[in-house]
């Protein structure tokens, strides 16, 4: 109990600790809270925060990247890509009409880092070649392969299911597992569970955990040798070369973790939604997961994380749910002119925000980055290089150096 | 000889285009000695380290390192090799702490690998305080422990050339290269930066440095190379370069 205080104590100053205290206490209490305020229909908000959770993991992973290493990849949708197709073919019907004859069907506790390792194949597969360009070029190649990645899975024939994905994809399960009153359920154990999308909680509590697995391997990278060799090739890529640091290998290092995470991610997703279709992996995902990692902080695990957590909530539930919250409001306020269509020609308000939609999350993106331009939750370092003033002590300063 | 000699240029050339920055240039650095290259702004000083330290490969010519052909090797190689520098325009990685730059200096030498730093194992916890207790020791020894959780940014210009040392012995060199340590100093500054050469060459290691300032050279160097237009004018004790017309012609000038 000391040790605990002593942590307490030792930590109430640094906003990160905090952060990651309110985020694991945001975890806990969301299901519960979710239930009880919608008297029990809550599993559509706990299956949204699970897909929320896919954002998150993979903005841990970009953060890496473009955070830690200081690679600007514009093409990590395709490693989720990657990620979900390897869950889907190893797990569902698809290869029987393939050459193979028949599916493949392996747990998904295994496939999981299957994909994972996949991915950081395919990480290291592109990033051999590439790494030795630098900025704007590395975000061109990136780019491309982002773009190469959903095609060729369209165009993969049997294997991939075309246009149409795989479907069917088997979801996980576990020996036991508890319900209780936080899913509107008597306390009971149930045997030979299997998640379904009846039990969103389910996926919700397995989505945690992984993300609770990822900050901690992240995080202890991030303290190593390893971490601040990343750094240092962020910083001075030259200098870094001439201390030892064997740059090529660092960087492919920080693009094949960066890969793992989102495959990682892939097949929690795949898993989840039971089909993959090479629509859900275009170009709008990767510059979504940037956006956040931008938004939150970049090179700041906790900021990258709560990045991915605001710009989900604006993306999936405040903007789809604003048209019918406005036009109530202004019924409510016995505004008709306002809510309803009128014959001038006004849709209503409901209608016109709908339409005005991206403008909105547009305006919304802006302010943010007005308003905190080292982003929400900003690692030491963006907070000094945004807000640095010339403050230089003497440049001569002898007395203090010898 | 080579027993003596430490480092070997054996007729290095680097060509940019048609330009040739340095020309049929051979010397020795003498194990545990200072040995000095100089000459006036543009005569392929820093070129030459660069083709020493593997971040131009030499167009001809050889390096060898301890009894080892290194021309042609990267720049992390050749570190790990043993011979650390540093750079006339100072290049710390200005957002990590001084702590964590002498710290990616110990990187060379540091075996935790991937495994080890994912799940924090014993020998990487073992590793970590180990080689942060000897970053605290080189930052001592260069005199700014004071400063340790400072950006390297934020550090005066003198610490921060000091911090560079600091980091380049990290590495465990037993070639330091320094390119123009005493750029920009005070005289009293380069009295302190003399003396922490000496301490250097206590350690057993043979400093290669690149200077503008004669007193400096003058003062501690063993042996002096001079370079004009890319190539090898003299080279000799201070005293005999001081004395040789051929650079007094090219570079003291009136003054020496």
């Amino acid at each position: 109990m000391s040790r605990l205080s002593q942590l307490v104590h030792e930590n109430r100053q640094n906003p990160n600790a905090i952060a990651y205290a309110a985020m694991l206490l945001f975890a806990i209490v969301f299901p519960p809270v979710a239930q009880f305020t919608t008297g029990g229909n809550g599993d559509f908000l706990v299956s949204l925060a699970a897909d929320g959770g896919v954002f998150v993991l993979m903005a841990i992973g970009l953060n890496v990247v473009v955070g830690f290493a200081g690679l600007l990849d514009l093409g990590y949708a395709a490693f989720f890509a990657i990620g979900a197709y390897t869950y889907g073919i190893l797990a569902s019907n698809q290869l029987i009409s393939s050459p193979l004859g028949h599916g493949v069907h392996i747990p998904f506790w295994i496939a999981l880092f299957v994909a994972m390792f996949v991915a950081a194949g395919a990480g290291a597969l592109l990033g051999f070649p590439t790494l030795r360009l630098r900025g704007d070029y590395l975000a061109i190649v990136t780019l491309g392969f982002g773009e190469i990645v959903p095609r060729f899975f369209r165009n993969l024939g049997t294997i991939s299911g075309g246009v149409n994905g795989i479907t069917a994809l088997d979801a996980p399960s576990l020996p036991g597992w508890l319900n209780g009153p936080w899913v509107g359920q008597a306390l009971a154990i149930t045997n030979d569970f299997k998640f379904t999308s009846g039990n969103p909680t389910a996926y919700y509590v397995l989505m945690v955990m992984l993300l609770i697995l990822s900050v901690i391997l992240v995080n202890n990278l991030y303290q190593s040798r390893l971490g601040r060799a990343w750094m240092a090739v962020r910083e001075d890529e030259v200098a870094a070369a001439a201390m030892g640091v064997n740059t090529t290998t660092i960087k492919l290092l920080a693009f094949g973790i960066g890969a793992a995470t989102s495959g990682f991610a892939g097949s929690f997703y795949g898993a989840k939604l039971s089909i993959v279709s090479p629509e859900n992996f275009g170009f709008i995902v990767s510059v979504t997961v940037l956006s956040m990692v931008v938004l939150g902080g970049m090179g700041n695990i906790p900021g990258a994380m709560l990045g991915a957590m605001v710009l989900y909530y604006i993306l999936f539930k405040f903007l789809p749910d604003a048209p019918a919250q406005a036009s109530s409001i202004f019924s409510s306020l016995g505004l008709d002119v306002i809510a309803k269509p009128q014959p001038n020609g006004w849709p209503g308000i409901g209608e016109e925000i709908a339409r005005a939609k991206f403008v909105i999350f547009g305006l919304i993106l802006v302010l943010i980055m007005l308003l905190r331009p080292q982003g929400l939750l900003p690692s030491r370092v963006r907070e000094q290089e945004l807000t640095h003033k010339a403050t230089e002590e003497a440049v001569f300063d002898l007395g203090a150096a010898s | 000889m080579s027993g003596q000699s430490i480092l070997s240029v054996r007729a290095v050339t680097k060509r940019f285009g048609g330009l040739t920055a340095v020309d049929q240039v051979s010397f020795d650095v003498e194990r545990g000695k200072i040995f000095a290259l100089i000459g006036p702004n543009g005569a392929g000083k820093t070129t030459l380290f660069n083709c020493v330290t593997g971040i131009y490969p030499p167009t001809e010519g050889g390096v060898i390192f301890e009894d080892r052909s290194i021309g042609g090797s990267k720049p992390h190689q050749v570190a790990n090799l043993g011979i650390a520098r540093t750079f006339q325009n100072i290049r710390l990685f200005d957002y990590m702490t001084a702590l964590d730059n002498v710290r990616v200096g110990e990187h060379v030498r540091m075996r935790a690998k991937v495994w080890d730093a994912l799940f924090k194992t014993a020998f990487e916890r073992h590793e970590e305080s180990e080689v942060q207790e000897q970053a605290m020791e080189l930052l001592r020894f260069v005199g700014i422990e004071r400063r340790a959780h400072e950006y390297a940014r934020n550090l005066a210009y003198g610490q921060q050339r000091r911090l560079e040392i600091a980091r380049a012995l990290a590495t465990r060199p037993s070639l330091l290269l320094l390119d123009e340590p005493a750029a920009g100093f005070t005289p009293q500054e380069k009295v302190s930066l003399m003396q922490l050469v000496g301490r250097i060459i206590d350690r057993g290691i043979t400093v290669f440095l690149i200077e503008h300032d004669m007193k400096v050279v003058m003062g501690i160097s063993q042996r002096i190379a001079v370079l004009d237009h890319g190539e090898k004018i003299a080279e000799g004790s201070p005293e005999d370069v001081r004395r040789n017309q051929r650079v007094i012609d090219a570079y003291l000038g009136k003054s020496a």
